[in-house]
């Protein structure tokens, strides 16, 4: 890639933040190598906004699932939090299948007072918002 | 206490902390020298391995190698640590700093406040300078950064002690004493040696050139296999590892012809120069790669013939780099 060719199209993320810029390797117009500054690439912005597009469509079936039963807020924060089950079991310190139980709302409402503030430190929040999902 | 730190932006955390760190002590070691002294180039393609219900795949080597590999080639005594507990780790990272020892560390980028939310998921390879602390406020160097930052003892104890692949248990590395010389020579060719070896020899379908192969047949299948919306989130993921901030453009593969080049006028070697310019073309095609993944992702088409256009052009790519990295052994 040439230095001209050095794409500057700025990311459009909701929260308006376009920094930092990214370091690319490009070639002078001799072929001899040098960094460059690039505001970032469409490509790259379109598979970045394609990530966050699938975390909403997520959360809003989760939001579903809770009120037809199936499924318990720590569904909903998982996917709040970009984690997954793996991810979220190992900050929980449980295996993968007990927090798999605990996303189901019967277990979920008859979870310990502790596991509960255990789930609520891993999701940044208070008991409280991890009861509801608003 | 803060050590007087020079910050330079660049384009790979691993590397770049590297290239940092050695300049400090006053070795002019350059980012793409790190990357290829330390063998950081690679591509590995793993379905079994998901991250959030997408397969993995990386165009780099596992994380930690590239300073291991460089201290190791150019005889430079650094020490590596990993912690039990947070508290053990943050502490020695105070003794550290107290010590003078500007200090990098692997991080998840997630609890990383400064860094753009858009960035912030559990990646756990992200890797710093910590050159200072005060009142429980550290000062941070990040190469993706343009200028230098600070954290809050909370945020980074999260941040080392994040759980997930690959997990940091708080492993931080500094450099403790450095050789009067550098035998660079040496050191460029065991780092080439190494990668020509991690790109040709795997003898399973996952890792090296022949991964490249592989995924190119895994995309073929996508619209058979998968939903529309699941094939596009494979194909999204491929394009982040490649094209996301900290690599350089192309999956690294510019960051590795700028060290070959760089090699070149070191060794006075015409071959590397030669070979730069083949990587260059290599990397352009990978460019061109994502901009048409990009496109059936926009569009949000399960279109069989986009998946297998894509897959041949994929297919192009590996028989461009196995023959690249042939050519590549040959030299030494």
């Amino acid at each position: 890639m040439n230095i001209e060719e050095a794409p500057q199209h700025k990311r459009d993320f909701k929260d308006g933040n376009t920094s930092p810029q990214k370091v690319l390797y490009v070639t002078n117009a001799d072929g001899s190598y040098t960094q460059t500054n690039s505001d970032g690439w469409e490509v790259e912005n379109i598979a970045l906004q394609q990530a966050w597009e699938e975390i909403d469509l997520q959360l809003e079936e989760e939001k579903q699932h809770i009120k037809n039963g199936i499924s318990s807020p720590i569904a909903y924060y998982m996917i709040k939090n970009r984690m997954d089950i793996g991810i979220l079991a190992a900050y929980v310190g449980k295996w993968q299948w007990q927090v798999k139980r605990h996303m189901k709302p019967a277990i979920f409402n008859s979870l310990s007072p502790s596991l509960l503030k255990k789930y609520a430190a891993i999701f940044n929040i208070t008991v409280d918002e991890l009861k509801s999902i608003n | 206490m803060i050590i007087p730190f020079e910050h330079k932006s660049q384009a790979h955390c691993e590397s770049g902390v590297t290239s940092n760190l050695l300049k400090h002590y006053g070795l002019p070691i350059s980012e793409p020298m790190a990357f290829g002294i330390g063998s950081g180039l690679f591509f590995g393609h793993l379905p079994f391995v998901k991250i959030n219900g997408v397969p993995g795949t990386t165009y780099r080597i596992y994380p930690g190698q590239i300073f291991k590999n460089v201290c190791k080639r150019l005889h430079i005594k650094s020490n590596t640590q990993r912690f039990s507990t947070v508290e053990k780790g943050m502490q020695q990272l105070n003794e550290n700093i107290q010590q003078n020892i500007p200090t990098g560390c692997q991080v998840s980028v997630f609890y990383l406040p400064f860094l753009p939310e858009v960035f912030r998921f559990h990646f756990n390879a992200h890797n710093l300078v910590i050159y200072g602390e005060e009142n429980k406020m550290y000062y941070v160097s990040d190469p993706v950064m343009d200028n230098k930052c600070t954290i809050a003892y909370d945020d980074l104890a999260k941040a080392r002690f994040a759980k997930g692949m690959p997990e940091p248990k708080g492993r931080m590395y500094y450099i403790k004493e450095v050789p009067h010389n550098l035998d660079l020579d040496t050191a460029i060719k065991k780092g080439i040696k190494q990668t020509c070896m991690f790109m040709k020899s795997p003898p399973v379908p996952w890792f090296g050139v022949n991964a490249i192969r592989f995924l190119s047949k895994q995309i073929l299948q996508y619209p058979q296999k998968l939903e529309p919306r699941k094939a596009t989130l494979y194909l999204g993921n491929i394009i982040r590892m490649q094209e996301e901030i900290g690599t350089g453009g192309a999956g690294f593969r510019f960051l590795y012809a700028a060290f070959l080049q760089e090699a070149a006028s070191q060794t006075g070697n015409t071959n590397l120069a030669e070979l730069s310019q083949v990587m260059t073309s290599i990397g352009d095609q990978w460019r061109n790669f994502a901009y048409n993944t990009a496109r059936i992702c926009k569009a949000r088409s399960s279109d069989v013939v986009s998946y297998s256009e894509l897959s041949a052009q994929l297919n192009r790519i590996y028989e461009a780099e196995k023959k690249f990295y042939t050519q590549l052994a040959n030299v030494y």
